[in-house]
């Protein structure tokens, strides 16, 4: 397997590979017993336009109640969005009926957070990584079957005789591994990876980074890596994007958002992260952020971000600012850049 | 020895504690054989991966051990008494008074049935002697302090009311409602957003300097230890591996694992990217670690010694314990090719 190196490439081109179009995710809050009715909704994600490109790794970062994870569930139909539209490989996967749909989620795969709760106890990983394999049908026979799962246990770093084994009996990172194994049975084009490696340890963290590094140039995978974390977002990704609020803030290429944030969000989430560098931090200059994340509930009105914004003026409150190029491949949201 | 009256006082001394669980297979040791200082006003940065103890030995120190676990050995002197042979009426005053502790969970420390004013002024009434009237008037002082807005309004409020980070600054509020000489924060921040996990950071480290207060942080991010503390012990496997200074452990880690720990952490304001340095392996069962030296297995610098000998923290330099055969070949410019 060809390792290459990570730092690399430059953001890949041609037609993207998926496309999301002004996708909302509102839901309702429901009052009453008898009858029930929607007293609000919940912008979790509140018209979000991004492409990623075939080979792309495009990084979503927020914190909590941001809608990067209920983004990415959204654009594999995992939620319905409200309105938008998701165009992957060319065709307007919103619209499908069940069955068209269940059709083309073979090219899309999911890695949870959670190596704990997102793998069945009760069933021996080889099944959990085989069950693509007999949902869209792929294997021919009964060897073949166990010959792929074997496969898929290379792949990732375990060893073909695992397949018996439950999950109670693998670490956080092997569980990982059996995650990454069963979204790739059904060899699919795109993952979209939420916090897949949030829940381990660092020295476990760097061996997943890696593995999802090298599974990307050997399948040509496209990514949506989903994460909190700012420096791992970094190292594996070629364009960033960052959500507060359910909008979408910023989006540019690694090297640009990380070196020239135009955002005054991003700039204060770059500054709150402390680098593993004791000298350097005694002399950084931080912008230390007022106050709470709003409640998505009850966004603030204009800009979602006005009201711990150490930039903010009357008009911010007044005013939604949309995407605008701000540099070139660096889009920005906000009035006062 | 040698007395020398210019170092700072010691406030805190574990000495050779030893911590267990018994399990049917017998007795496994979580913290095995670990000793460490903390000075007044200090503060100490505990550093390690999941399981290896540093948890363990912060609950040790209050005599929090759940069963089946029990402290086997060693000795916690805090002010020249020993923690672990207090009796129970002497730990309470020392307890929540003297030394204070913040957990991770901002949701489970705090009782959600009681408001934040009973939970507040409850070690205000107990440890300080204090009124009602007068309690709940230093209570809302705490509040501010810690920043929470409206604090004489909120003080009223259930914890069920407040943000997870809100939360977290009301436990340190009533940490260090009795000025403690002492306060352990074990991942605090871990479950907190970064931009909140700063302005708590912050907040702790601005409120214990200005009390004099030793603050004990325990974690896992590499970041948080490099920003606030003073000294740091690093963990592994039960037993503190290497300690020092923040400026020597990470610019000049003379042990595997530590070197092994600050490769595996991308960073964002590195220049270029480059494949992400791993160590291998995972981290042993401590039920079954591996003889000799823990670390071995996962080595890059690894000896025919390290399976048969086990290495002791021994003094590397001034200020720099080393718990490794190899420590002088040892550095983040020299990795041997595996």
């Amino acid at each position: 397997m060809q390792l290459g190196n990570p730092g690399s490439p430059s953001a890949p081109e041609g037609k993207p590979l998926l496309e999301a179009r002004d996708v909302k995710v509102h839901f309702p809050i429901m009052k009453g017993i008898v009858r029930t009715r929607p007293v609000g909704y919940v912008k979790a994600v509140d018209g979000v336009n991004l492409s990623i490109m075939p080979g792309e790794t495009l990084g979503l970062v927020g914190e909590s109640g941001s809608g990067k994870t209920t983004f990415g569930r959204a654009i594999l139909r995992l939620i319905e969005a409200t309105s938008g539209q998701v165009i992957f490989d060319g065709e307007n996967i919103v619209e499908l009926g069940e069955k068209e749909m269940r059709r083309r989620r073979r090219h899309m795969g999911m890695v949870f957070q959670d190596p704990f709760g997102s793998l069945n106890p009760r069933m021996k990983v080889g099944s959990t990584i085989g069950e693509p394999l007999v949902i869209h049908k792929l294997h021919e026979s009964k060897e073949d079957y166990h010959q792929q799962v074997g496969d898929l246990l290379d792949i990732v770093g375990l060893s073909r005789n695992m397949a018996d084994r439950y999950p109670h009996e693998f670490s956080g990172g092997q569980r990982q591994r059996v995650g990454v194994a069963r979204a790739l049975a059904a060899k699919p084009k795109f993952l979209v990876l939420d916090e897949p490696v949030s829940a381990l340890d660092v020295s476990i963290q760097a061996q997943l980074i890696n593995l999802l590094e090298d599974l990307q140039r050997e399948f040509d995978l496209t990514y949506l890596f989903i994460a909190h974390d700012l420096s791992v977002v970094r190292h594996i990704s070629h364009r960033v994007a960052v959500m507060y609020l359910g909008r979408l803030v910023e989006i540019a290429t690694y090297r640009d958002l990380y070196t020239n944030p135009k955002h005054p969000y991003t700039q204060a989430l770059l500054s709150a992260i402390p680098l593993p560098d004791p000298k350097l931090e005694r002399t950084r200059d931080r912008i230390v952020l007022k106050g709470d994340i709003p409640s998505p509930r009850n966004p603030p009105p204009g800009c979602v971000f006005n009201t711990r914004c150490p930039m903010a003026t009357k008009e911010c409150t007044e005013i939604v600012p949309e995407l605008e190029l701000v540099a070139l491949d660096h889009q920005a949201a906000c009035i006062n850049i | 020895m040698n007395l020398d009256f210019s170092r700072p006082r010691p406030l805190l001394e574990v000495k050779n504690l030893i911590t267990q669980f018994s399990t049917e297979a017998g007795p496994v040791r979580v913290v095995d054989d670990v000793s460490f200082h903390i000075n007044e006003g200090e503060i100490l940065g505990l550093v390690g991966e999941s399981g290896c103890g540093k948890s363990i030995t912060a609950l040790s120190i209050m005599r929090l051990i759940p069963s089946p676990g029990e402290i086997a050995e060693g000795e916690v002197l805090f002010g020249g008494r020993d923690i672990l042979q207090m009796p129970d009426t002497e730990l309470r005053t020392v307890r929540g008074r003297e030394i204070a502790m913040i957990f991770q969970e901002p949701m489970t420390s705090l009782n959600p049935v009681l408001t934040i004013a009973r939970q507040l002024m409850e070690p205000l009434r107990l440890h300080m002697g204090m009124t009602k009237e007068a309690a709940r008037e230093r209570a809302i002082e705490l509040l501010e302090m810690v920043g929470i807005p409206d604090a004489g309004d909120r003080i009223d409020d259930y914890p069920h009311r407040m943000s997870g980070g809100q939360r977290q600054r009301v436990m340190i509020a009533i940490a260090m409602s009795c000025n403690p000489k002492l306060l352990i924060a074990d991942e605090a921040t871990t479950a907190l957003d970064v931009t909140i996990q700063a302005q708590i950071l912050e907040m702790m480290a601005k409120l214990t300097k200005e009390i004099g207060t030793a603050l004990l942080i325990i974690t896992h991010n590499l970041g948080v230890v490099a920003r606030f503390a003073d000294r740091v012990n690093v963990m592994y496997s039960g037993r503190i591996r290497e300690s020092g200074t923040v400026d020597t452990i990470f610019e000049n880690p003379r042990h595997p694992y530590t070197v092994g720990l600050l490769d595996s952490i991308p960073r964002f304001d590195e220049e270029e990217r480059e494949r992400m340095r791993t160590i291998e392996g995972e981290i042993p069962d401590p039920a079954n670690r591996p003889s000799g030296c823990t670390f071995r297995t996962r080595c890059r610098w690894v000896a025919d010694d390290c399976a048969t000998l086990d290495p002791q923290l021994i003094s590397f330099e001034d200020d720099h314990n080393v718990a490794c055969w190899k420590a002088e070949s040892v550095s983040r410019d020299r990795r041997p090719v595996v």
